[in-house]
């Protein structure tokens, strides 16, 4: 990027999964980040991993500053994290300065001081390992240390200041007392960082959700709100950019079949190879057939399909889809389909999301199914899920596959769930089913809503499930009322 | 021997680190005469010691013998708190009352 003509200062890429997108290149290179959050916000886990990666992606060695956890406790807790500090240490990649509170009495003060001595500790470590990287954890036990505040704080721009000149990039960590109010307790940011980085961790509609925020990079650009992130042990922490989708997506105007031939007539020649697809309706209403045929269509054209399931049980997927002639077994034996069976409850929405993607990796599709979307928003607040539905809609489109969600609307003849209401502005294409209720008996409805870029038919249709499938037919010309679940039979003569 | 040992870690050849050597000598030799022995540290010549005592501020005092271990921090310029630190003022008290 052209951004350090624009600016004067270059960033330095962390290969902190996710922060380099966010932070627009990495951090202010040669310059000192605050990263601020509250107790149990992952500042740790950020410090430690600002030098891991350093050493695990680019060869660059660190020195870790801690002011609270003894190194051992360091060592022990970032091990599940996959890093190997004590191997780091002895091949001279990482060194710990321990400036935590030594046991025994707090020292007796007797006039005016400065922390002349670990700077020095500091310089000389990073000198010994030729370290380009230092993260220093936590400031606020240093101000628990010594009494005299101001002193301090001089001290600790006096240390960002030197960092500066000796050419390495820093990272501090703060504790704030609260999500969203002074930036850290003791107010080092006045003193110490042009850069500033929060780490959130709220407690949302009673689900926990982690985010990442750059506050401010003096002199140069970053991406503005809040980004979700987790940490997953053997990797660390893992940010979940909401704006990847850019300007990267090319819309393709190839045509693939969405495995049903009334269903392609109806969307002007099938679905788009790079689209999303929404099948929204109620439960019982053929989603799941859909979503068969989408795979089988799929696989009969020569790719490969992935399946999320969160609903049914494998067996349940592999029986239904079995009456209705589709033997997933087989394509699985075949290695052309995937299929993933999960309970949304497992795990939290980011980490369905990052487990999402590196089975999507790992096998590498041509199209991606999600049965339903909808279940998943159990195990989320509003929020969380709307931004899990833009990342799992970005990657999809950055891989220029077609990806077809379900989503179950509440009631049974219903009317459009919260689901939809997030994601049909991510989506391509939508695609109502309903229920109707009409002459004492139940009837089927379909109709495409939504066609991002082609016409299509704008009618909506009965149609019949039965052991071959499912088979579109005629509209309904003397109804009123089915997409709202009120149909109402108007007499032939009174249509408008 | 009951010779007092005292490390006194300062930063360079400061005004602030001249101050804490003149401050504690003058008390060290009017409280324990020549029964001590002062090792001056420059943290800046020899860093690893720094780091081995684990040293944040300078100065800092250690009283290393006698024991307990104790530290004192500053420019040593507030006498009472040195000898707190050195637990020479609760020695000194307690001789009075005697």
């Amino acid at each position: 990027m052209d951004t350090t003509a624009r600016t004067g200062i270059e960033k330095l890429v962390t290969n902190i999964p996710g922060l380099d997108h966010i932070t627009i290149g990495g951090l202010p290179q040669y310059r000192t980040t605050l990263v601020s959050g509250t107790a149990g916000s992952a500042k740790t886990v950020f410090a430690a991993q600002f030098l891991a990666e350093g050493i695990l992606k680019s060869e660059k060695h660190g020195v870790f500053v801690t002011f609270e956890e003894p190194p051992n406790d360091i060592r022990r807790n970032m091990a599940s994290m996959g890093w190997d500090i004590e191997t780091w240490e002895k091949e001279g990649k990482w060194i710990f300065v321990d400036a935590s509170v030594p046991p025994g009495d707090a020292p007796v003060v007797a006039g005016s001081y400065d922390l002349g001595a670990l700077l020095a500790r500091i310089e000389y470590a990073i000198k010994t390992c030729k370290a380009d990287r230092v993260s220093l954890d936590s400031l606020d036990a240093i101000f628990n240390q010594l009494p005299d505040r101001a002193s301090v704080r001089r001290e600790l721009f006096r240390i960002a200041t030197t960092l500066k000149k000796i050419k390495v990039t820093a990272v501090m960590t703060a504790e704030r007392s609260q999500e969203y109010g002074d930036i850290s307790r003791y107010g080092v940011e006045e003193f110490v960082a042009d850069n500033v980085i929060i780490l959130r961790n709220v407690l949302e509609e009673e689900k926990r959700r982690r985010t990442v925020e750059v506050l401010k990079f003096r002199g140069t650009i970053h991406k503005k709100g809040e980004h979700p992130f987790t940490v997953v042990p053997g990797e660390g922490l893992i940010v979940i950019p909401l704006s990847a989708i850019e300007l990267k997506q090319k819309s393709s105007d190839v045509r693939i079949t969405s495995g049903n031939k009334e269903l392609d007539v109806m969307c002007g020649g099938g679905f788009f190879r790079d689209s999303l697809v929404l099948v929204s309706g109620a439960t019982g209403t053929g989603k799941t057939l859909i979503t068969t045929e989408f795979i089988a269509g799929g696989l009969k054209s020569g790719e490969r399909a992935l399946l999320f399931a969160f609903e049914e049980s494998r067996e349940q997927l592999f029986r239904n889809a079995n009456d209705f002639g589709t033997n997933f077994e087989q394509m699985e034996k075949d290695g052309k389909l995937k299929v993933v069976c999960d309970y949304p409850e497992v795990m939290g929405l980011e980490d369905h999301l990052i487990h999402m993607n590196k089975v999507i990796a790992a096998f590498k599709p041509t199209r991606i199914a999600v049965d339903s979307l909808s279940a998943l928003e159990r195990v989320s607040s509003v929020k969380g899920f709307r931004e899990f539905v833009i990342g799992l809609a970005s990657s999809i489109k950055e891989l220029q596959i077609a990806g077809l969600f379900t989503s179950t609307t509440p009631t049974l003849l219903g009317w459009s769930s919260i689901t939809e209401a997030h994601i049909s502005a991510t989506t391509d294409s939508i695609i109502l089913l309903r229920n109707v209720e009409m002459n004492g008996g139940m009837r089927r409805a379909l109709t495409v809503l939504k066609m991002r870029g082609s016409q299509h038919d704008k009618d909506i249709r009965e149609f019949v499930i039965d052991g071959s499938g499912m088979h579109i037919g005629k509209p309904y010309r003397n109804v009123n009322g089915i997409l709202s679940g009120n149909p109402v039979q108007v007499a032939p003569g009174n249509l408008i | 021997m009951n010779k007092y040992l005292l490390k006194l870690f300062v930063t360079g050849q400061t005004i602030r680190s001249g101050r804490a050597i003149t401050n504690l000598r003058r008390i060290l030799e009017k409280e324990l005469g020549t029964e001590y022995e002062l090792i001056i540290i420059d943290v800046l010549e020899r860093p690893q010691d720094a780091e081995h005592d684990k040293i944040l501020a300078t100065p800092t005092l250690i009283k290393e013998f006698p024991p307990p271990v104790r530290r004192v921090i500053g420019d040593l310029s507030d006498t009472k708190q040195v000898l707190m630190g050195l637990e020479l003022l609760h020695e000194e008290s307690r001789t009075k009352e005697e």
